[in-house]
């Protein structure tokens, strides 16, 4: 966070902006849908950010949870209710989901949390595929419509993508302050030091909770936002890995952007959404050279890409509380 | 019950499997700290390493073997300790797992990339004919299986409380401090668990792999059994990662068989749950002691 207060960064920030703003007249349709799914997958990100990089909940679940979204919009939509009930709906089910899904995460950490999660996220897979009642199995759920906001209809691709940004800016906003509340630096509690935490009156469960069902009801909002993007759904993009929107996948953009960092997700799905894209002619190359670089940055520098940014920043490396990832923590309460 | 026992013989032959691969994933665990989120990759990687050395170098089956086998102690053993988990094992557990997520990525795309997407035949150990016991047609294969996986846990039990340097191993992995005081050169015997690791999945490979054929996504599922299965024996001890592989097995067997094929991961999934829950030292495993 230190280097963002720089005016550097905060050009910087403005710069991404405009672009982002003009960005449709520069690019061919197909390009405003990958920067569309970019802002999709952003908010996903954003949720997952604020359970495992503020919180310090290993999740690998989030997948499920934009699944869950993506599902009741698309379901919904398709039975005749309007686009808005179902986006708060999809928020509500998955705080719900997520609030429950929390409870492990009292009773163990870590690897094992990651394991509880995994294996969540893998049952509600088979449930996405095999329940065809409801969702169709692998045929899945095609034609979903497109809401029309205020007379303006969401089918031309830059209004989409508008309507997409200020989700994404919105939902940013939100989260920015909640996790400038003491919200937020509870959860920062929680994760630091939960023993401490918790002798200073902070009601660790409670926030626990809270990280992950806000978390998930993020990643809900996302999944709605994505099921109006793409317009048809089924199960593949909510396993665990293999595509980009899997757990795995998001786990990797919010580590590698910087968890624990608000713009980390940011900067890891451009990397892992964007870039991919632009480097089309690389084919398979390119999965091998992100999973290299995944390791050598694990190696060189856990806290990821924005924490490597604010290590240049500041000159010498300063392990000060404020910064320190979550990463670092977990070892030491491991050992 | 001609079905049953049927079900449970080959059911306990892929549990052999995911036991030898879940007993390399907690040795690496007990010595090193390090969860491998790519086993289930290790597993299907060696398989190539056969193909490649029998279908560009003309190498004969076993000679091929012989030669992966080598191949993989030192890839999957020692590159993979030296060149990624020596240099981040302070960073703690979380970048570990991230980082072999990469390398999961990494192993499959490059087996994608440079041999194939497709499924590749794979020479069996054993002729598929069945021999008949109590009116069941037990697969020879299975029992193959079986007997190899058991006997490969079998001497590894015999080398670590056996020899010199497998005590040193097991003293390594309650308390490497103590060890280290004692004399014992640490670092050498968390080498050794990795290689040994790498023994052990190159033996899984050659057992699976016949029965899969040779796929760059067959680590998918593999390594998900293999977590399972170190969960609920226990996940600081062998012996509950062989119960816990052997469990599984029958279990998921029994599951496709007599329950749902749709629904069979989800028997073991819940499994994973309840005993991460109730029991996070899992069936056999002590109580990690906890520092504050």
């Amino acid at each position: 966070m230190r280097a963002f207060r720089k005016p550097a960064a905060i050009l910087a920030l403005l710069a991404c902006l405009a672009f982002l703003l003009v960005a449709p007249q520069l690019f061919k349709p197909y390009g405003v849908f990958i920067l569309s799914i970019w802002a999709v997958m952003t908010v996903a990100a954003i949720g997952l950010n604020l359970t495992l990089g503020y919180a310090g909940q290993v999740s690998l679940a989030q997948a499920a949870f934009v699944g869950v979204g993506a599902y009741i919009t698309a379901w919904m939509t398709t039975h005749g209710w309007p686009f808005w009930t179902t986006y708060v709906l999809a928020f509500f089910v998955c705080f719900a989901v997520g609030w429950v899904l929390g409870y492990p995460a009292l009773r163990v950490q870590h690897h094992y949390l990651a394991f509880v999660t995994l294996a969540f996220n893998t049952l509600l897979y088979l449930v996405f595929r095999n329940e065809e009642w409801l969702t169709n199995g692998i045929y899945g759920i095609s034609n979903i419509p497109r809401p029309s906001v205020l007379g303006w209809s969401m089918n031309h691709p830059h209004n989409l993508y508008y309507f997409l940004l200020v989700h994404l800016v919105l939902i940013s906003a939100a989260t920015w302050l909640l996790i400038q509340s003491p919200w937020g630096r509870a959860f920062v509690a929680v994760r630091e030091n939960p023993i401490r935490a918790l002798s200073l009156g902070v009601d660790t469960r409670r926030y626990t909770l809270m990280a992950f069902a806000i978390g998930a009801g993020i990643g809900g909002l996302s999944g709605s936002l994505y099921a109006v993007l793409v317009q048809f759904i089924d199960p593949t993009p909510f396993a665990l890995g293999a595509t980009p929107t899997g757990s795995l996948s998001l786990l990797l953009m919010v580590v590698v952007g910087g968890s624990g960092y608000f713009f980390g997700p940011f900067l890891g799905a451009v990397v892992a959404v964007l870039l991919p894209e632009w480097l089309r002619f690389a084919q398979g190359y390119y999965l091998m050279a992100y999973a290299i670089f995944v390791i050598g940055l694990m190696v060189y520098c856990p806290t990821g890409l924005l924490g490597l940014l604010d290590r240049m920043f500041s000159g010498k490396k300063k392990p000060s509380t404020e910064i320190e990832s979550p990463a670092k923590t977990a070892a030491e309460v491991a050992r | 019950m001609a079905d049953f026992i049927q079900l449970l013989v080959s059911g306990l032959a892929t549990g052999g499997i995911y036991a030898l691969t879940a007993v390399g994933f907690t040795l690496l665990w007990q010595t090193s700290q390090t969860i491998n989120f790519a086993q289930g990759e290790f597993v299907m990687l060696p398989a190539f390493f056969v193909l490649i050395a029998m279908g560009y170098f003309g190498m004969p089956f076993w000679f091929a073997v012989v030669v992966a086998m080598i191949v993989t102690v030192i890839t999957l053993g020692i590159v993979f300790k030296k060149l990624i988990i020596d240099p981040m094992i302070s960073h703690g557990v979380l970048p570990i797992v991230i980082a072999t997520i990469g390398l999961a990525i990494l192993m499959k795309e490059a087996v994608r990339e440079f041999y194939g997407a497709d499924a590749w035949a794979f020479p069996p150990l054993a002729a598929a004919t069945n021999i008949t016991v109590f009116g069941a047609a037990l697969a020879v294969q299975s029992l193959v299986v079986l007997g190899i996986s058991v006997a490969a846990v079998i001497i590894l039990q015999l080398f670590l409380s056996g020899t010199r340097t497998g005590r040193a191993m097991q003293a390594t992995a309650q308390n490497a401090n103590v060890a280290r005081l004692l004399g014992i050169p640490v670092e050498r015997m968390i080498l050794y668990t990795f290689m040994i690791n790498a023994a052990l999945v190159m033996i899984a490979s050659l057992l699976i792999t016949p029965i899969y054929l040779a796929k760059f996504t067959n680590g998918e599922l593999l390594g998900l059994y293999a977590f399972i299965a170190a969960i609920i024996g226990g996940f600081n001890q062998m012996r509950g990662a062989i119960v816990g592989g052997l469990i599984l097995g029958v279990v998921d067997n029994f599951t496709a068989a007599y329950i749902s094929t749709q629904y069979r991961l989800v028997v073991p999934l819940f499994f994973l749950i309840v005993i991460i829950l109730f029991r996070p030292q899992g069936l056999l495993g002590r109580v990690e002691e906890r520092t504050v």
